[in-house]
């Protein structure tokens, strides 16, 4: 005890910097087709034609019901089980967050787009610009201006969530920590050194979204 | 040009339009007046499609609106509509604003977009505008783009709902004078509006509503020197009498 040896952090870097990329490759593609797919889960909510919007607040109201960790084991089983092959814990675990995050961004895009006044789309209509040209050109631009601080502290959450696919084991930043730490007999410094990282994204991720609503605010 | 043949239209239980009938003339301009709540918005709201109705026609230039065989995206294209709150599309400059249904709707090339944009800028008084954000002018400057932006579908008729009813009073006068310009060039108007004085002015005909009824329908100067109803003189003396 007492004698710390944070050389254990350099001597890793490489193994850290692989987990890390896995890390943020979950929370880009989770975002990005979070964001795709809940843009279009939000606008199938609120379509007048029932069946649509009936499917779609099911599917909000199912993934967001459920905790992340019981998706991700779910998807780790089921993916392969459909697809009739192995498909690894990368592949699975992608599918699985970006699906679960759909239902979250769903319902942040589906307030966006009903901040924008009515009158907005009325205008577009009028102006003989169909459906889809009004909510593309005039009404969903609105509101993902009004949604990009919320969409990013999403985003900010979703980072520290990936953290759980060590249920199924897959080499994630936390993950390839562990391991170091276990083997080395390092837990202190490289739990020590996971959190600072941790820290460091998420808190200059935060100041920069507030940055960015105080600059949207003027 | 445009017909209305017995039109009703319900909100759940309640009726907002009780078997309204009227046509406008080409070249016609008719003002609709009314208190609030008389379905004087809601009738030409419908006239374009924007407000679905229950019973009754509408046609506009022979093409039914209420029928589904209807492109009402491109009968829309050619009534130009205005609105109380301007509704210009904050995110996009003025000379954008007026040329995107242009370019998508239409498929006009962008230079002939931009050209008919800064033409018809000019014909407002905004030419040298083109570049600010609708946030950046004033409500009665916002209202004229506004005005472009419909006129530059080339419509063949121009619906306005209340389009000065936002506007502080000392810019009403700039967004009516348009108006004016426009009526006497022979656009077909229908126009809800409280701007008695420019109903007297241009309107051809004056059409009062009172509890989603056409209540009357006469010539211009035979519904203020001589109107029917009590409803009609009991408003009329309400709204000119200070």
């Amino acid at each position: 005890m007492g004698d710390f040896d944070f050389s254990v952090i350099f001597d890793n870097l490489p193994f850290l910097f692989k987990g890390m990329q896995t890390t943020l490759l979950l929370t880009a593609v989770a975002m990005f087709g979070g964001i795709v797919l809940g843009t279009l889960l939000a606008l199938a909510r609120m379509s007048s034609i029932t069946v649509l919007s009936v499917v779609a607040t099911s599917y909000i109201n199912f993934f967001r019901s459920l905790p992340l960790i019981l998706v991700i084991f779910w998807f780790y089983f089921l993916v392969p089980l459909a697809l009739g092959r192995p498909v690894g814990g990368l592949y699975s675990v992608l599918v699985a967050f970006t699906l679960f995050e759909a239902a979250y961004y769903a319902e942040i895009i589906r307030a966006g787009i009903s901040s924008v006044r009515s009158g907005q789309a009325a205008a577009a209509r009028a102006l003989g610009m169909s459906y889809t040209q009004s909510m593309r050109f005039i009404v969903l631009p609105q509101a993902f201006r009004a949604m990009i601080p919320i969409l990013l502290t999403q985003g900010i959450v979703l980072f520290q969530d990936t953290s759980l696919v060590y249920v199924v084991g897959l080499k994630d930043f936390l993950v390839s920590a562990e391991l170091i730490a276990n083997r080395e007999q390092r837990l202190i410094e490289m739990f020590s050194f996971v959190a600072l990282v941790y820290l460091a994204i998420c808190f200059s991720a935060s100041q920069g979204v507030k940055f960015l609503e105080r600059r949207m605010k003027r | 040009m445009i017909s209305f043949d017995n039109v009703n239209k319900f909100y759940g239980d309640f009726q907002v339009l009780r078997d309204c009938s009227t046509h406008v003339k080409a070249k016609e301009v008719v003002v609709v007046c009314g208190p609030s709540g008389s379905g004087k918005s809601t009738l030409i709201k419908c006239a374009n499609g924007l407000e679905p109705f229950q019973s009754g026609t509408i046609t506009v230039n022979d093409v039914s609106v209420g029928d589904k065989n209807t492109n009402l995206n491109q009968l829309r294209s050619r009534i130009g509509m205005v609105f109380q709150n301007f509704e210009l599309f904050p995110h996009l400059s003025v000379l954008q604003n007026i040329c995107i249904a242009q370019e998508m709707v239409l498929k006009r090339s962008k230079q002939e977009s931009t050209e008919r944009a800064f033409a018809l800028l000019e014909r407002v008084g905004l030419s040298n505008q083109a570049e600010k954000f609708p946030a950046q002018l004033s409500g009665g400057q916002q209202q004229r783009v506004a005005i472009a932006r419909g006129l530059a579908m080339d419509p063949v008729v121009m619906l306005f709902d209340e389009p000065t009813s936002a506007l502080d009073p000392e810019m009403i006068n700039e967004v009516l004078d348009v108006m004016v310009k426009l009526a006497q060039e022979g656009m077909t108007m229908m126009v809800v509006t409280h701007e008695m004085g420019f109903a007297k002015r241009v309107a051809d005909r004056v059409i009062f509503m009172d509890q989603g009824q056409i209540v009357e329908d006469e010539k211009t100067d035979v519904f203020f020197s001589n109107p029917k109803s009590d409803r009609a003189k009991d408003f009329l003396s309400k709204i000119l009498n200070h």
